[in-house]
């Protein structure tokens, strides 16, 4: 019998408000209360909220049968908190059926794995933590930002106790082999990993609703007849998306919901396979084979490589600078600085500075809150100068405390992984790319 | 083919971007295999009373002078007519740069038996209607497949050159009356730009702005508009090297100090930028008749020892002052196109250009800014001094993306828009 794993991922960026270098030194209020306010709100009510419903009615139909997982940053926990606290408790409600597993990640669904290794622990036991308060569960399946995923980043999350990893079933990365199976890291085999069947999971998440897609409209039926076409040897398939998949990105007019409340009942009659969250899938099924990933891969465009984050000069300044930061923000103690500090490092500033699109103008097109990645540049390090001052300030004296050394090795290496990962892309741009950056920036098209 | 080719100034005697384009563009057709006949109005201000003869168009082999250039130029021959027209003038300037006798209003400029006075040069509308009157002759006097007219001062003379010869008629829009003046449109220029393009078989346009300036205040049926981009050739220019004498960052405005080109919102943004940084001089270069404005707004902003004016430059110094430059900006309040911003780029200085230029079309890299919003075109100059992977991402993509703007492309789809109208 074959294992079907479904993954969401919950994820919405505290986003900055236009800052100004004038407001410098002036201003230390860096978020735009009102947009994230609004998005989050209105997210909640076509997605988190409706779906969340959805999910319960299912397993409460199916019994024990229906298994699904979540990972929730913890950034988007605390807008829920501050916003939409409905939803946090709708989310309990599921954690108590028992057929929902919470997945860890970092806190701030930064990039810490790639920089700053005690910074991504000291993050990610955070997010545990967080995790435990509010469902009552002890994650033992990692997942990191956005699906980044090499061999020395798996290690180091076996290092903090995790029992299995998931990531982006990258073809450059597989080359022959099939995503539907288990693997391990390739350093410490104890470390399963759960590869993203790109192909099935983009059907539902990126290609439901296009109707220049040939095989629109998508039905239940014709889902689980691919399911069905898969290799008869094949174990596990993977289906990781985001959440807001079901009535943000696919809105509930596409008919999403009546695709995913008619799945399961489909998926059973065929008889051939059943549900398991991630952390059984990985106890359940033997591992085939180490998998290598020198490079960090990602779930991310159609390079699925950083070269969403990191990568062009704005990128890697600001990405270097905000870490550079960071021993001195620590030293501080100082509560709120650190958690500015943590908010500063989310993944989605980066990836508004991204200008892979600009050779073919989409970044116009999908949603941003800034009009260009130079817009998006300067606010953030205009934000970052002032956040500067505050640390400096807070430090007080401490200019002339002696530096402690900075942690060189690790800030070496994910630079020399970073940059020859991006030699080895074609920067070609295809259709599936189109696709994964139109739903990523969809995110926030909500106002 | 062989294209009867209308302009107003042409290099070395250049005054703005029009003779450089038109510099370009013949060389880029002239490499496709086209033939051109260049007609152009001789320097300003030159009073010969040998011009009078232009009237009579019988006399104009006599006056027009047929200049065959260098090798270079090989199938191009100019034709030089003895005439003040001025590019970049208006009609007021005009009337104050000639003297000015009396002259009766007349109507219809364009009618065939037009009655020429043989007084000279005190009025605009009548050069462009001598103009006319003399392409008249010119066309009947050569032959060619299509006769193309570069902005108002020679549409005139290619609806006369089309009336005589029967030939279809190209206008070329490098900039309109709107772009000049903003909304204050003289009603004369503004009708012969309107009768230009309406008698046209085909109007071309430097940017997709300006195309959507004829087609919605013209009423040019958007089928006969098309747009083909500018480019920009560096040919024989060399580097500068420049020695700085001062440590400071330096933010550069450089072009005419009129209306269309936004000098009041560059200077309300290095206010803003001088009220906080002390590390940044701004610089602007160029004249015009904005100019004593722009000064006394300076020295009543009190900002006089860190905004200094240079005055018109000429040649190598445009070149100089880009080499001492760190940021060079273009607010202009409209701007058909603006090939300045490319010489920035070419020259390695990251650009800030207004959303409101045909430029802002060709450059997808280029930092843009809506030229009144001021706080966002400080923010970007202060991010240009101030972080360095902007600057240095900008000038990298920028150096490739000018680089591939070629004339020889342009020249490509204009070849065409003959071929399609001359029926070749």
């Amino acid at each position: 019998m074959k294992t079907i794993c479904l993954y969401f991922q919950v994820h919405q960026p505290f986003r900055l408000k236009r800052y100004r270098f004038f407001d410098i030194g002036k201003d230390h209020f860096y978020y735009d209360d009102f947009s994230n306010r609004s998005i989050l709100r209105k997210v909640a009510e076509k997605c988190y909220l409706p779906t969340n419903q959805l999910m319960l009615d299912l397993i409460k139909a199916y019994g024990k049968q229906f298994k699904i997982a979540y990972s929730l940053s913890g950034i988007v926990i605390e807008q829920m908190e501050q916003y939409a606290p409905e939803v946090i408790e709708s989310f309990k409600k599921l954690a108590k059926t028992g057929c929902v597993e919470f997945l860890g990640e970092t806190y701030s669904h930064s990039l810490a794995s790639l920089q700053n290794s005690k910074e991504f622990e000291e993050q990610v036991k955070l997010q545990t933590s967080l995790i435990r308060k509010h469902f009552g569960q002890n994650p033992t399946v990692f997942r990191n930002t956005e699906l980044i995923y090499s061999d020395s980043i798996g290690k180091r999350v076996a290092d903090m106790g995790f029992k299995a990893m998931l990531t982006e079933g990258a073809k450059h990365v597989l080359g022959w082999r099939s995503p539907n199976f288990l693997y391990t890291n390739a350093i410490e085999p104890r470390l399963k990993i759960l590869l993203k069947n790109f192909r099935l999971s983009d059907d539902i998440a990126f290609r439901f609703s296009d109707k220049n897609w040939h095989e629109w409209p998508l039905t239940a039926e014709k889902y689980v007849s691919w399911l069905n076409d898969t290799d008869e040897k094949d174990e596990v398939i993977n289906l990781f998306m985001d959440y807001e998949t079901f009535g943000e990105h696919q809105n509930k007019a596409t008919g999403i919901f009546d695709f995913l409340r008619e799945l399961p009942n489909k998926i059973f009659a065929n008889g051939k396979f059943e549900f398991k969250t991630p952390g059984e899938a990985a106890e359940s099924h033997q591992p085939v084979s180490p998998i290598h990933v020198q490079y960090p891969i990602s779930w991310a465009d159609e390079e699925r490589d950083l070269s969403a984050w990191l990568g062009n000069e704005m990128q890697d300044e600001a990405y270097s600078k905000i870490y550079q930061t960071g021993e001195k923000v620590l030293k501080t103690k100082n509560e709120n600085l650190i958690k500015t500090w943590r908010s500063l490092q989310t993944s989605d500033h980066f990836y508004y500075m991204c200008t892979k699109w600009f050779s073919d103008g989409d970044v116009h097109i999908y949603f941003n809150p800034y009009d260009t990645p130079y817009e998006a540049f300067i606010n953030y390090m205009n934000v970052v100068s002032d956040f500067e001052i505050l640390v400096d300030n807070a430090s007080g004296n401490s200019k002339s405390v002696k530096k402690t050394e900075k942690p060189a090795a690790e800030k070496i290496k994910p630079k020399a992984e970073k940059t020859s990962v991006k030699k080895s892309i074609v920067a070609t741009k295809k259709v599936v790319k189109k696709e994964t950056t139109a739903v990523k920036r969809k995110t926030g098209k909500l106002l | 083919m062989k294209i009867l080719m209308f302009g107003w100034e042409f290099p070395p005697h250049i005054s703005g971007g029009l003779g450089t384009a038109c510099y370009g563009l013949t060389k880029g057709l002239v490499k496709n295999g086209t033939e051109i006949l260049f007609v152009v109005p001789k320097a300003y201000g030159d009073e010969d009373t040998n011009a009078a003869r232009f009237v009579n168009a019988s006399d104009v082999e006599t006056v027009g002078t047929q200049v065959e250039l260098e090798k270079l130029w090989g199938n191009i021959s100019f034709i030089q007519i003895d005439s003040n027209l001025v590019p970049y003038v208006d009609e007021k300037e005009f009337n104050l740069c000639a003297s000015i006798d009396k002259v009766e209003k007349r109507e219809g400029i364009f009618r065939h038996k037009y009655s020429f006075t043989g007084k000279y040069g005190t009025n605009l509308m009548e050069e462009v209607a001598r103009y006319a009157l003399v392409a008249a002759t010119i066309a009947q006097n050569n032959t060619f497949d299509v006769i193309h007219a570069h902005d108002w001062l020679t549409y005139a003379a290619g609806i006369m050159a089309k009336r005589v010869s029967n030939k279809p008629l190209v206008v070329h829009v490098h900039a309109t009356e709107f772009d000049r003046t903003g909304e204050n449109v003289n009603p004369d220029v503004f009708n012969i730009e309107k009768q230009g393009m309406e008698q046209a078989d085909k109007v071309i346009t430097v940017s997709n702005l300006t195309r959507n300036i004829v087609i919605s205040k013209y009423g040019i049926d958007p089928q006969k508009v098309v747009t083909v981009h500018n480019a920009v050739d560096f040919y024989g220019r060399e580097a500068f090297e420049v020695k700085r004498n001062v440590n400071d960052k330096i933010i550069t405005f450089l072009g005419r100090i009129t209306y269309q080109k936004g000098p009041e919102y560059f200077i309300e943004a290095a206010y803003k930028v001088i009220e906080r940084c002390n590390n940044v001089r701004f610089v602007m270069a160029g004249s015009g008749d904005m100019m004593k404005k722009m000064v006394r707004r300076v020295a009543k902003l009190g900002m006089g020892t860190r905004f200094h004016f240079t005055g018109f430059l000429k040649g190598n110094e445009v070149q100089q002052m880009f080499a001492l430059s760190d940021v060079y900006v273009m607010p202009s309040v409209s701007e058909p196109f603006g090939i300045s911003p490319l010489e920035a780029m070419r020259s390695n200085i990251p650009v800030i250009i207004s959303k409101q230029s045909g430029v802002s079309e060709v450059l997808k890299y280029a930092i843009k800014v809506d030229f009144w919003d001021v706080d966002a075109m400080a923010d970007l100059m202060y991010g240009l001094v101030t972080y360095p992977s902007l600057s240095k991402f900008s000038v990298r993509n920028g150096q490739e993306e000018v680089n591939s703007l070629k004339w020889e492309n342009a020249a490509m789809k204009i070849r065409k828009i003959y071929n399609r109208i001359a029926n070749i």
